[in-house]
């Protein structure tokens, strides 16, 4: 079953769905990075929340004028004109007041929602018009998707990825140092507008497959995943917009390969499974390579300890020590050092005592900030300065690493 | 106007503010209630180096960020070589405060110094060879080429202040506003700077440096601008830079001492 929805082979309607969730992801994942590089995440979701109350609107004015209440471009329109106003009074907010971000981001939020709640709930019990399927707007659904659905998706996701292309540049700028942005003449502001703009777009056009509740978690996640695995920014928009169409795509063909299973949040969950890969197993970013870090770097230093402990005849009493340096073949298992393990820990003293010379010459200065009291000091200074060092030292010659 | 006798003891005529790389007039800025600058006139002059002293809280930064228009002010006009700020906008780079920047942002050194050619580049040229061959260039000259290629938080703090000043000298202006730049850094990456600032200002480029260590005041700068919310003094470092101006910047908060090490590097 699910081969057959990965290779599209459930039926038209199931095949709209996947290629329409996969345009989408992609569009938000790309979208969004430039959101979460601002540092506006939660933007996203109060912008998600004040769609309601247009999409309601937008409803009963249809039926009002005598039209089909469910006309999507009508409804999205709607939830585009509300959404864009909840953007512009948590702009003014910010700007206006004495309101942080997070406030205002909660107040709108909370408002608009609760606003379009009350409509939903007028509406059902009105029970004008063939209201089912307005609740279908918070969760998303596929059930009924249309090839109109699709085309909707299709269009306003290019022409987004279009408009983000024109304006990357200023929006990175902004992201990374709005200051010298608005030195350079950027308009800081209507950057900012403008991104939050497109991150609307993104979530009105996702309103029928995710839902607004959801939406937030395929403009975030993709680009939170996509961090673990690059230093780039531009790495970074990219590999995105490929997570979130993954996500995308395998979210749809799963939900259709079994009955029942939402398509929306299917998706997240897929989205959410590629973040937690990418927390564990990213190479310079994840947690297993931090682990592994800490890990060998606490050995390196009981290791190093321990063999300036054998050095000056001291007890190591540490059983993690002994144990390091036993199966180093330094020391026996009882902390009588072996003659490679003597041969090291005169080398480990002398280095020391090196370093000290080092860090206490001010010539040295840029070599001695590198002392971390492990680097070898082979491979900062040159075979002539170790000498010249080991000549003010004084005491026998020689000992090589 | 009076004429002035520059470090080099060539005659320069001190400019008024018509054609001045930079001149401030009746600029007041508040945050709030309370002016963190307050009715300040300024004229830098041409090909010098000036630096704005004042002590914590006084408005140096706030003043600098004003004249680039990135704070607005109440009241003031700021003109850039006697024409509007925003007709001159690529005549002007810019070295912010290096905390004012998010550091574990995914770029590398070679794209925040790219980040200076954003007018050239545009909405959608390319990067070329060229523009790349440019960054390196500026990079080389703060002793950064090696660099190019590392993650921007990888750098020590001082490294990371010599990348923003390539991004300034990649823009290739004619006045170089810088905030704070030799704050916090080593002794390596303060020689760097000072030597890419005096051969800026040897060939003939503005600049103005928001500075807080007094001991280097005449070893650095030809000019002064002392405010403390209002201005204080403004002047070739010989007349303006005084253990009396100084006093009246720093009011109690200078120590006797300090002032008397700051006279006898006077002399």
């Amino acid at each position: 079953m699910l081969w057959d929805a990965l290779a599209l082979q459930l039926g038209y309607n199931a095949t709209l769905v996947a290629i329409g969730s996969t345009l989408l992801g992609v569009a938000a994942g790309i979208t969004g990075t430039f959101l979460f590089l601002r540092k506006r995440a939660l933007v996203s979701d109060a912008v998600s929340h004040a769609t309601l109350p247009g999409v309601c609107l937008a409803f009963l004015a249809l039926v009002v004028l005598g039209g089909d209440g469910r006309n999507l471009i009508g409804l999205l329109a709607g939830s585009a004109v509300s959404a864009w106003l909840g953007l512009l009074c948590m702009n003014w907010l910010t700007h206006n007041t004495r309101l942080a971000e997070d406030a205002a981001i909660g107040a709108v939020l909370s408002v608009f929602f609760g606003f379009g709640i009350v409509l939903l709930t007028i509406i059902q019990s009105l029970g004008v018009g063939r209201q089912a399927g307005l609740e279908g707007f918070l969760l998303g659904t596929t059930a009924g998707m249309l090839r109109l659905d699709a085309l909707i998706i299709a269009i306003g996701g290019a022409a987004t990825l279009i408009l983000v292309t024109i304006i990357r540049r200023p929006m990175m700028m902004v992201a990374f140092d709005p200051e010298y942005a608005a030195a350079r003449g950027v308009a800081v502001n209507r950057t900012d507008l403008a991104m939050m703009g497109l991150v609307m777009a993104v979530t009105v056009i996702g309103l029928k497959i995710v839902g607004l509740i959801l939406i937030v978690a395929l403009l975030i996640i993709p680009p939170v995943t996509a961090r673990f695995w690059s230093e780039r920014s531009d790495l970074v928009v990219l590999l995105a917009g490929m997570a979130g169409g993954l996500a995308g795509y395998l979210g749809a063909a799963i939900s259709a390969s079994t009955p029942d299973l939402p398509t929306g949040p299917i998706i997240v969950l897929v989205s959410f499974g590629f973040f937690a890969l990418s927390l564990l197993l990213a190479p310079a970013r994840g947690v297993l390579a931090a682990v592994l870090r800490h890990v060998q770097f606490q050995r390196r230093i009981h290791i190093r300890q321990g063999l300036l402990a054998l050095a000056q005849g001291q007890m190591i009493y540490e059983p993690l020590t002994l144990r390091l340096l036993h199966r180093a073949g330094l020391a026996r298992a009882d902390g009588v050092a072996t003659d490679a393990g003597r041969a090291r820990a005169a080398k480990a003293l002398r280095d020391e005592k090196r370093w000290e010379i080092v860090r206490a010459d001010l010539t040295h200065e840029a070599t001695a900030a590198l002392y971390d009291g492990l680097r070898d000091i082979e491979t900062v200074l040159t075979k002539d300065q170790i000498e010249e060092i080991d000549l003010r030292i004084g005491g026998p010659h020689g000992i090589q690493p | 106007m009076l004429d002035l006798v520059s470090s080099q003891g060539i005659t320069v005529e001190d400019r008024g503010p018509g054609d001045s790389p930079l001149a401030v007039r009746g600029l007041t800025v508040s945050y709030g209630q309370k002016p963190a600058v307050f009715s300040v006139d300024m004229t830098v002059q041409p090909g010098a180096m000036t630096a704005i002293i004042g002590p914590n809280g006084a408005g140096k930064s706030t003043l600098l960020k004003a004249a680039l228009g990135i704070v607005k002010p109440l009241s003031g006009l700021v003109t850039v070589y006697g024409r509007p700020l925003e007709q001159q906008r690529t005549r002007i780079a810019y070295v912010p405060q290096r905390a004012s920047v998010d550091w574990d942002f995914p770029t590398r050194v070679i794209d925040v110094v790219l980040m200076g050619l954003s007018r050239e580049l545009g909405l959608l040229g390319r990067v070329r060879a060229r523009h790349k061959a440019h960054a390196m260039d500026c990079l080389h000259r703060v002793g950064m080429r090696d660099f190019a290629d590392r993650q921007i938080g990888q750098l020590s703090g001082g490294q990371q202040q010599r990348v923003f000043l390539a991004r300034a000298l990649a823009q290739e202006a004619d006045l170089y506003l810088l905030d704070e730049p030799f704050a916090g850094v080593d002794a390596t990456t303060e020689k760097a700077i000072i030597d890419v600032l005096k051969s800026l200002k040897s060939s003939g480029k503005t600049v103005v440096v928001v500075h807080h260590d007094l001991a280097t005041v005449t070893e650095y700068f030809d000019h002064v601008f002392l405010i403390n919310t209002r201005k204080v003094a403004e002047g070739p470092v010989a007349e303006a830079f005084t253990a009396e101006t100084l006093q009246s910047t720093y009011g109690g908060r200078l120590a006797t001492a300090q002032i008397d090490q700051i006279s006898r590097v006077l002399g």
